[in-house]
C-alpha cells in the first residue's frame, strides 16, 4: 500500500466516523459497555482464580508413617516423598508435635489429653495439581513405610475447587464470546449506516474500476478507530471501577478478608486485551458491514 | 474491441432479456444502440461493464472474456471502459475537481498523475474554469460534461454512454453528442445507447437496433441498415 493511499484511507476513515457523529458515539458507548462487562467478569475470574490458587496451596494431604519406624527412619523418607512428580513440598511432623497440637485444641477436655505414643509421625504434603490428588495418594501409599490406607486426602473438597474453577472459566468464556459478538454486531450496524449513506460513492468507485480492497479500507479504518477509542475509554473506566471496588472491599469489615489482586499487577495485560478486543470488534464489524455493498 | 456472440441472458425471475444476441464493435468505432423499452439495451450495458454475467454465449470487452472472468479481474476490465449515465452520478457534496480526484484516487492514481490528467480532461470537455463549482451550480449539460470528463480520466479505450442526453434539452443533447463524436475522433471507441431518433439521424453513424433481445437492424441511420 502506497504512502498516499494510506493517508487517503486514514482521512476517509476519520471523515466517515465524524460525519456520523451520533452513531459513532453510540457505537463507542455500547462497545465500551461491552468491554467493561467483559473486563469486569475477567477480572472477577482472575481474582477468583487467585483465591482458589491460594486455597489450593493450603489443601494438603497427610501421609502417616508406619508406627514401627523410628523418628530418624521416618525423617529419612522425605526424599522418597519429594521424588513423586506432583509433590511440591513436604513438612515432617513428629508424633510429639502432632500430639501437642491435638492436646492444645482440646485443652479443656481431660478425655483428649492423650500421650505422644498414641500418635504417629506424619508428613504434610503440598501438591502441584489437586486434580491429580487420587493418583498422588496411590503413589504415596505405595511407598514402604506408609502403606495403604495411611494417607488422608480431601478428594471431595479438591473436586469442589476444581468444579468452581471450571464453571467460573466456562461462564467467563461464554459471556466474553456473547458480548464480543454483540459489540461486533453494533459496530457492523454503525458502519452499515455509513456505507448505506455512501452507497452512491461506492457505486462510482466500482464503476471506474476500484478494487474491493481499495473500497473496503476506509471503512475498515473507521471500524479500527471506533474500536481503539472504545478500548482507551474502556480501559480507564475499568481501572477506575476496579480501584473503587478494591477500596470498598478493603474498607468493609465483613468482606475485607477477600484479597483483591492490585490493578497495577494486571494493567499491562488489561490494556493489551482491551486494545486487541477493541480492534478486533471494530475491524470485524466493518468487514461484515461492507461485504454486502461490494457485491456489485 | 467489443464482441457479443450468441449471448443469452435469463434473469433469476425467468425474464429472457437477451435471446442469442450477436454484435461486434471494432476499435475506434462510433455506434448508436437503439431499441424500445425491454429490448435488452440495459442488459447489454450491464454485461459490458461486468455487472452481470451472460447465461450463455461469449462477451469480450477490450481483451477480457466476461463469461468466466475472475472477480479480481473485473476492476481492471472496468478501467478500460468509461461509463456515462443519464443521471450523471456525480457526488453532490464534492466540487467538480474533487469529483474527478475521487475517481482517480479510486484506481490508485498518485498526486502527480492527478494534477496532470484532471486539467487535461476538463479542458477537453470545455469546463477548465468550473473546477471549483459544485454539481448543483452547473446546468444539466455541464454536469454531463463533467461525467464525460470523469469517464475519460483513466484513459479508457471505450466509452459507453447510457442515455446520456435523457435529461437534457435538444440543444444541450446535440452539444453532448458532438463532444462524444470529438472524443471518438481522438481514437476512443464510443457506444451510445439512446432512443432519440432525431438526434441519431443527425449523425451519419452505425446504428444497431435491438428488439426482444436480438439485433434486428445494423447499419447507417435509424432503420437505415440491413435487416437481419
Amino acid at each position: 500500500m502506497s504512502k498516499h493511499n494510506l493517508f487517503y484511507f486514514a482521512k476517509e476513515g476519520a471523515y466517515n466516523m465524524f460525519s456520523h457523529g451520533f452513531m459513532s458515539f453510540a457505537a463507542v458507548g455500547i462497545t465500551v459497555a461491552c468491554l467493561l462487562i467483559m473486563g469486569t467478569f475477567t477480572l472477577v475470574a482472575v481474582n477468583a482464580n487467585a483465591m482458589l490458587a491460594e486455597l489450593e496451596s493450603q489443601n494438603q494431604m497427610l501421609a502417616f508413617v508406619d508406627k514401627n519406624l523410628s523418628e530418624e527412619e521416618a525423617r529419612a523418607m522425605e526424599k522418597d516423598l519429594l521424588a513423586i512428580d506432583n509433590v511440591t513440598g513436604v513438612e515432617f511432623i513428629s508424633n510429639a508435635e502432632a500430639a501437642e497440637a491435638f492436646r492444645g485444641r482440646y485443652e479443656d477436655d481431660e478425655l483428649f489429653q492423650l500421650p505422644d505414643e498414641n500418635f504417629r509421625h506424619r508428613y504434610a504434603v503440598d501438591l502441584k495439581d489437586i486434580g491429580r490428588m487420587a493418583q498422588t495418594k496411590a503413589e504415596l501409599e505405595a511407598l514402604p513405610g506408609i502403606g495403604r490406607g495411611n494417607v488422608n486426602a480431601y478428594e471431595d473438597e479438591a473436586a469442589g475447587f476444581i468444579t468452581i474453577r471450571n464453571v467460573a472459566g466456562v461462564v467467563c468464556v461464554v459471556l466474553i464470546a456473547v458480548l464480543f459478538l454483540v459489540s461486533v454486531f453494533i459496530i457492523a450496524n454503525t458502519i452499515k449506516l455509513t456505507t448505506f449513506d455512501r452507497r452512491d460513492e461506492i457505486a462510482i468507485m466500482k464503476m471506474v474500476g476500484a478494487t474491493n480492497g481499495f473500497i473496503r479500507w476506509p471503512f475498515v479504518y473507521e471500524g479500527f478507530l471506533l474500536g481503539v477509542f472504545s478500548a482507551v475509554i474502556g480501559f480507564f473506566l475499568q481501572w477506575g471501577l476496579y480501584e473503587a471496588v478494591a477500596r470498598s472491599v478493603a474498607s468493609n469489615d465483613t468482606i475485607n478478608l477477600i484479597s483483591v489482586v492490585p490493578f497495577e499487577e494486571m494493567y499491562t495485560y488489561v490494556a493489551v486485551i482491551f486494545a486487541a478486543a477493541g480492534m478486533l470488534i471494530g475491524v470485524g464489524g466493518s468487514l461484515s458491514a461492507i461485504r454486502k455493498f461490494l457485491q456489485v | 474491441m467489443i464482441r457479443l456472440t450468441d449471448v443469452v441472458k435469463e434473469y433469476p425471475n425467468g425474464t429472457h432479456a437477451l435471446n442469442g444476441l450477436s454484435m461486434e464493435i471494432q476499435d475506434g468505432e462510433f455506434v448508436f444502440m437503439v431499441g424500445p423499452s425491454g429490448s435488452g439495451k440495459s442488459t447489454v450495458i450491464k454485461l459490458l461493464i461486468g455487472e452481470i454475467e451472460p447465461s450463455e454465449g461469449r462477451v469480450m470487452v477490450n481483451g477480457f472474456s466476461l463469461r468466466n472472468i475472475k472477480e479480481w479481474q473485473i476492476p481492471h476490465m472496468r478501467r478500460t471502459v468509461g461509463v456515462i449515465f443519464q443521471d450523471f452520478r456525480l457526488i453532490e457534496h464534492k466540487n467538480v475537481y474533487d469529483n474527478m480526484v475521487f475517481a482517480m484516487r479510486a484506481v490508485g492514481a498518485g498526486p502527480k498523475e492527478i494534477k496532470k490528467r484532471i486539467p487535461y480532461c476538463l479542458n477537453l470537455v470545455g469546463l477548465e474554469n468550473k473546477g471549483r463549482r459544485l454539481p448543483s451550480e452547473l446546468s444539466g449539460g455541464e454536469q454531463q460534461r463533467v461525467a464525460i470528463a470523469r469517464a475519460l480520466l483513466n484513459n479508457p479505450s471505450t466509452i459507453i454512454a447510457d442515455e446520456p442526453t435523457g435529461n437534457l434539452d435538444p440543444s444541450r443533447s446535440l452539444e453532448i453528442m458532438r463532444l462524444l463524436e470529438r472524443i471518438n475522433a481522438l481514437g476512443t471507441t464510443v457506444l451510445v445507447v439512446t432512443h432519440e431518433k432525431d438526434l441519431v439521424n443527425r449523425f451519419d453513424k452505425r446504428v444497431v437496433m435491438l428488439e426482444r433481445g436480438r439485433v434486428v437492424s445494423d447499419g447507417k441511420g435509424w432503420y437505415g441498415g440491413r435487416t437481419l
